[in-house]
């Protein structure tokens, strides 16, 4: 194998769009286990529900990529919201057993309900024309589809940390993965809160999964392989932390992307191989908090 | 101004407020006395809100709030300061006050910190590495800048030393010459003695004794409930 640079970088963009879409996907998954403390199993069905609501509100039109993006940031925004207040909120005082159980049977009825509006063939929307075409980055094609997957996610990582770190409602955020009790006894509207925190969660995965259909076909069985991957880098990067999905899902998506070229057959097993030594050597992940013992 | 009708409140099985009859007037410090396990934490915990009542009322003003999650209790003005003290330990000192202040009084950031300059000292470091005066004062001037119009205080001076309990003595008897109603959960009689102008005295979730605190400060008996 010769070492070409132009290759090295397009091996690189390619591991950060994948990390992109990572990255989109998990740090939902990270922020609602953060602010609710469920770890929501349906975080993959609805990046599975993004890709397809993205393929009917844009009827087929690739044209129709960016408002038909807005359009379904919106609704899961709203499909969020009434997930939460209708679903979740019962259970927040129950076993975390029956959190996961609920959160599971979400995973079911959206798989089947896919499968009864959609059908199960694979559903697919190319790039809009003006992306369609490859950019040269030194003398390597690379799919300029890519650039903004990368572009996508690195303005949701800025926009999300100013979010936490400088509004009101970021504070209160931050506050209630420590202390839900002590923040509603301070006047603060924690059922609000936690209805925001899941709809922004459920969104953004929502947009992970539209954001990827211009360059993969979707189909229902899309859900769970989303769902294993989020999983993977939260238990890297650290269940609860914005940088710690940020970290694993870049790690991620550049193993994988490199190691197609060390050893192509087992590309997914050095990904199982990071996870399996971030989990013997510090189990809460790499940015992730050690359990505190309450004193 | 906050009456407690009757109330009872426990958790899972246990029982541990039996109809307890309680009143905060306008302007007043009232000290409720008892000693662990009496039912002090548990009975604050319940007029906040942070724990359903299971028979009884909660009174604000006349109005029942029994029904009212702890956020809205907080909002109409109940100010809750915890034994725990329960500092948010990855917020800075000053994010912990951000975060609970309210405007429509006379408290903000700028007024605490001079109440307590310790704070503005160490505004930047994280509330999980402060002392525990540092946290009794951060707990109290958090739930000052609510603008609460009453505050219920529990066990400020728990685990402090002696100089620390006279600075909290102090700030209490600055925010009551300032009109502030406040219910003082204490064990320690003698800090309540100076400060409180009525008392009650808890055992086993029940009112056992209350009256004018002059009165309760040499009746033998409360020194036999608070096992002195």
């Amino acid at each position: 194998m010769e070492l070409d640079l132009g290759f090295f970088v397009q091996q690189f963009l390619t591991g950060l769009a994948t990390a992109s879409t990572l990255f989109l996907l998990a740090v939902g998954l990270s922020l609602i286990f953060g602010a609710l403390g469920i770890v929501n199993f349906a975080h993959g069905s609805f990046y599975m529900l993004g890709a397809y609501l993205l393929y009917w509100v844009a009827r087929g039109d690739p044209e129709g990529l960016w408002w038909g993006m807005a359009v379904v940031v919106a609704i899961g925004l709203v499909l969020g919201a009434l997930v939460e207040r209708i679903f979740l909120r019962p259970v927040y005082p129950r076993p975390e057993h029956h959190q996961i159980l609920l959160t599971y049977a979400l995973l079911l009825v959206i798989e089947d309900g896919v499968k009864i509006l959609f059908g199960s063939a694979y559903k697919s929307l190319g790039p809009p024309s003006a992306l369609a075409m490859p950019v040269w980055i030194l003398g390597a094609p690379f799919p300029a589809y890519y650039l903004v997957q990368i572009l996508l996610a690195a303005a949701v990582a800025v926009l999300l940390w100013l979010f936490l770190k400088r509004t009101r409602v970021g504070l209160w955020i931050r506050a209630v993965t420590q202390d839900r009790e002590m923040l509603e006894a301070l006047g603060v509207p924690v059922p609000r809160l936690l209805t925001g925190v899941f709809a922004l969660g459920i969104a953004l995965a929502v947009l992970g999964g539209a954001a990827t259909l211009p360059m993969q076909t979707v189909s229902p069985g899309v859900a769970v392989e989303a769902v294993i991957s989020a999983f993977i880098v939260v238990v890297v990067g650290g269940l609860g932390s914005i940088w710690g999905s940020l970290l694993g899902a870049f790690l991620i998506g550049e193993i994988q992307a490199f190691g197609v070229m060390i050893w192509p057959e087992f590309s997914i097993a050095f990904v199982y191989l990071l996870m399996a030594v971030v989990l013997l050597v510090r189990p809460w992940g790499l940015l992730g908090r050690p359990p505190v013992v309450r004193t | 101004m906050l009456k407690a009708k009757g109330l009872s409140a426990g958790y899972g099985r246990i029982q541990v407020l039996h109809g307890v009859e309680l009143e905060l007037k306008k302007g007043e410090v009232v000290a409720l006395l008892g000693r662990n396990g009496a039912g002090k934490s548990t009975l604050l915990k319940t007029l906040i809100g942070l724990l359903p009542a299971r028979s009884g009322e909660v009174l604000l003003e006349d109005r029942p709030i029994t029904e009212l999650p702890a956020y809205r209790r907080a909002q109409l003005g109940i100010g809750y300061v915890p034994e725990e003290r329960r500092i948010f330990p990855e917020l800075s000192v000053r994010e912990n006050l951000e975060l609970a202040a309210r405007p429509g009084g006379p408290w903000t950031i700028e007024r605490v910190y001079e109440l307590f300059p310790r704070l503005a000292e160490i505004e930047h470091r994280s509330g999980g590495y402060l002392s525990g005066g540092e946290q009794q004062m951060l707990t109290l001037a958090r739930t000052l800048v609510t603008n609460p119009r009453l505050l219920l205080l529990d066990e400020p001076t728990e685990g402090l030393a002696p100089i620390l309990v006279k600075a909290i003595a102090e700030t209490v008897a600055e925010l009551k010459a300032q009109g502030m109603p406040i219910l003082l959960a204490e064990q320690n009689l003698a800090f309540t003695a100076g400060l409180a102008d009525r008392g009650y005295v808890l055992e086993t979730g029940e009112v056992r004794l209350k009256g004018p605190m002059r009165e309760l400060v040499k009746d033998p008996r409360v020194k036999e409930l608070l096992a002195l």
